[in-house]
C-alpha cells in the first residue's frame, strides 16, 4: 500500500490482489494529477482512498476504469492489465460515480434493466438480478416512480443498486455520499457496510474523514497525486497524531502563542480554524497546555499530512 | 448483495454484439418515454415542406422532368426527414449526454468501449432516420405518387445515409466545446447542403460550381436514389451514388469514434 506497496515481482499480477497499480502517472498538460501512486486493494477489503479536493482521487478511480489513460505505471484490475484488457475488468466491476449519471426520465427498474444489459447479464438470470438490486436498495416499493421523482437518497441508492446488479467482484465508490445531508449519508454507509462485511472487495474514494474511519479496513491518504500514508486508521491515528490530542480555544493571538510554545516544545499542532489542536501533548511533560483533552483522530492525520492551506 | 457469477468473457474483440445491443436497448427503452415528440418533429417537418413546396411552389412548377412537382418534392423530402431525424439529435443529444447528463461515462464504465458506443448510437439514430424517412413518400403517395417496387429499397437508403448524417452529428458534438458551435455547423455547412441538394429544384439549373458541389453532397445523392427507387434506377450512375453515400457513411462513423474517444478518454 503506497510508497511502501510490496513487489510482487515479474510483473505477474497477486491472485489475492483486486488493484495492484504501480507508478501511475496521470498529467493534464502542466498538472500532474496523479504523480507515481502505488495501490493495492487486497480481495475481500475495504480501501478508502482519503484526500482533500484535487488530490487526485477521482483521476485514480477514471484509471481503473480506462476512461483515463495513465502516462506511466501499471495498472491491473482483477488480474487484467490495464488499459488493453480493461473491458474485462470493467465487466467484473461496478462502478458508483460521483455526479449522478442516471437516466432521470426512467423509472426506477428501467434504469436496471438498461445496465443489466449492459453488464450482459443472461435474459434467464436479469429478471432475478434487477431484483435482488432493487431489495438490496430497499427500492422495491418505488420501482415504478420515475428517477426525477426520487430524492436525493433514493437516487444515491439506485446509483449503488445499478453499480450492483451484475454482482461485480470490484466495486468502486467515488464520493458516494458526496453532497447529501447526514441522514441520507448514514443510509448509505449502512448500505456500504453490509457490502463490506459480505466481503465485496471495496475502493472508496472520500474526502470526508469520518466516512473513511467507519467502514475502510485501509486507509490511503492522498495529497497532490501521490500516496502520503497507508494503514489502518487506528494505526494511522497512533503513528501520526499519537494517543490524544489538546484543543485550545481563544483568541488568534491567544492561538498563535499556544503554537509557538507548542512548537518550542517540540509537539505538533494544527489550526482547527476556531481553536489550535496540540498533538500528543502526553509526550511532553510540563507544557502548560490548558484546553480540552480528546482522543487524537483521523482528521488530525489528514490535515497534518494533507497540509492546512487549501492549494 | 451476493456475488453473482458473471460470465467471464474470455477474449476482446472491437465490436462486440452484447455491448452494441447494451447500448441499443437503453436507446430503446429511452425512446418509449420521448417517442411521441421526436416522431411529431422527425415528421411534421419534412411534410409541411412537402406541402408547402408541392402546393406552393407547384402552383408556379407543374412538373418537372415529366413528373408533377409534388412527386418531385415528394420523393426529394425523403432526405430532408433523414436529415432532420439523424444529424440534429446526434448532435444535440450527443452533447447533452456527456456534457451534461453524463450518461456516456456510466456506460463506459461497463464493458462497452467508445467505438462500440458510437457505433450503436449511430445504428440507432439510423434505424429511426430509415423509418421517419419514408413518412413525406407514404404523404407524397396519399397526394397521387404512384407506389413502386423500388421504394422498397427507400428503408435501406435512408439508412445508410441516416448512419452517415448521425456520424456526422456526433462528430460535431464531439469536437465541440459548447452549444453554440452548433450554430457554426448549421449554418455554414447543412443549410447549403440543404438547400443543392435537389431537394425542391433540380440542380441542373445551378451554376456550374453549385453543381460540382452537389455531387460531394451526400444528401443530393440520397434525394436521386430516393427518386431513382420511385421513377426507375439509373444503373452504374446509381451504384456510384450508392458507393459516395457508403463512403460518407464509413468516413464519419470513424471520425465520430475518434472525436468521441479524444473527448470520453483522456
Amino acid at each position: 500500500m503506497g510508497g511502501s506497496a510490496p513487489d510482487h515481482g515479474n510483473g505477474a499480477p497477486a491472485p489475492d490482489l483486486a488493484i495492484r497499480i504501480r507508478g501511475a502517472v496521470k498529467r493534464y498538460g502542466p498538472i500532474t494529477a496523479v504523480a507515481g501512486l502505488d495501490l493495492d486493494v487486497p480481495s475481500g477489503t475495504c480501501v478508502g482512498l482519503l484526500g482533500p479536493n484535487g488530490a487526485g482521487k477521482s483521476t485514480t478511480m477514471r484509471l481503473l476504469t480506462a476512461q483515463s489513460i495513465a502516462d506511466e505505471g501499471e495498472i491491473e484490475v482483477l488480474g487484467y492489465r490495464l488499459p488493453g484488457e480493461s473491458k474485462l475488468a470493467r465487466a467484473q466491476s461496478g462502478v458508483v460515480p460521483q455526479l449522478d449519471n442516471l437516466d432521470t426520465t426512467l423509472t426506477v427498474e428501467q434504469n436496471l434493466r438498461v445496465f443489466a444489459y449492459l453488464y450482459r447479464i443472461g435474459r434467464g438470470e436479469r429478471r432475478d438480478a434487477i431484483e435482488a438490486a432493487l431489495v438490496m436498495a430497499k427500492l422495491t416499493d418505488r420501482r415504478d416512480a420515475r428517477v426525477d421523482k426520487l430524492s436525493g437518497g433514493m437516487r444515491r441508492r439506485l446509483l449503488i443498486a445499478r453499480a450492483l446488479v451484475h454482482g461485480p467482484r470490484l466495486i468502486l465508490l467515488d464520493e458516494p455520499t458526496v453532497g447529501l445531508d447526514p441522514q441520507v449519508r448514514q443510509e448509505l454507509w449502512a448500505l456500504i457496510d453490509a457490502l463490506r462485511l459480505q466481503g465485496s472487495t471495496i475502493l472508496m474514494s472520500t474526502h470526508y474523514i469520518e466516512e473513511a474511519q467507519r467502514l475502510a479496513d485501509t486507509v490511503m491518504i492522498m495529497s497532490h497525486g501521490k500516496a502520503v500514508a497507508a494503514g489502518s486508521p487506528a494505526d494511522l491515528v497512533l503513528e501520526h497524531a499519537g494517543r490524544d490530542a489538546v484543543e485550545v480555544y481563544g483568541p488568534p493571538a491567544r492561538l498563535a502563542e499556544v503554537e509557538a510554545e507548542a512548537a518550542g516544545a517540540g509537539l505538533r499542532t494544527r489550526r482547527t480554524g476556531t481553536s489550535i489542536s496540540v498533538l500528543n501533548p502526553g509526550s511532553a511533560d510540563g507544557i502548560p497546555v490548558q484546553g480540552e483533552r480528546r482522543p487524537a483522530n483521523l482528521e488530525d492525520v489528514f490535515v497534518l499530512l494533507t497540509g492546512e492551506e487549501i492549494d | 448483495m451476493a456475488t453473482r457469477a458473471a460470465p467471464r468473457p474470455t477474449r476482446l474483440r472491437r465490436l462486440e454484439r452484447p455491448a452494441l445491443a447494451g447500448v441499443l436497448v437503453r436507446e430503446v427503452i429511452n425512446y418509449a418515454s420521448y417517442w411521441k415528440s421526436s416522431a411529431f418533429s422527425s415528421t411534421v417537418e419534412p411534410v409541411i415542406y412537402l406541402l408547402a413546396f408541392g402546393f406552393g411552389f407547384g402552383s408556379l412548377v407543374s412538373e418537372i422532368g415529366g413528373r408533377p412537382y409534388v412527386e418531385f418534392v415528394g420523393t426529394g423530402t425523403v432526405a430532408t426527414a433523414v436529415l432532420f431525424s439523424s444529424a440534429f439529435p446526434s448532435m444535440f443529444g450527443t452533447f447533452v449526454k456527456y456534457s451534461f447528463q453524463h450518461t456516456y461515462d456510466a456506460i463506459l464504465a461497463a464493458p462497452v468501449d467508445t467505438e462500440e458506443l458510437v457505433t450503436a448510437e449511430q445504428v440507432w439514430m439510423a434505424t429511426r432516420a430509415a423509418v421517419y424517412g419514408c413518412i413525406p413518400l407514404v404523404v407524397a403517395i396519399g397526394f397521387g405518387l404512384d407506389a413502386s417496387w423500388g421504394m422498397l429499397l427507400v428503408p435501406f437508403i435512408a439508412w445508410i445515409a441516416g448512419f452517415g448524417w448521425s456520424g456526422f452529428g456526433i462528430s460535431v458534438a464531439g469536437f465541440a466545446n459548447s452549444f453554440e458551435n452548433f450554430s457554426y455547423v448549421v449554418s455554414a455547412v447543412l443549410t447549403p447542403l440543404f438547400l443543392v441538394a435537389g431537394t425542391f429544384f433540380p440542380i441542373d439549373t445551378l451554376p456550374t460550381w453549385a453543381r460540382y458541389l452537389a455531387n460531394v453532397n451526400p444528401l443530393h445523392h440520397t434525394v436521386e436514389l430516393v427518386r431513382h427507387a420511385a421513377f426507375g434506377f439509373e444503373g452504374w450512375e446509381d451504384l456510384a451514388r450508392l458507393g459516395a453515400l457508403v463512403l460518407f457513411a464509413i468516413i464519419t462513423w470513424r471520425v465520430a469514434i475518434h472525436a468521441m474517444t479524444r473527448k470520453l478518454v483522456d
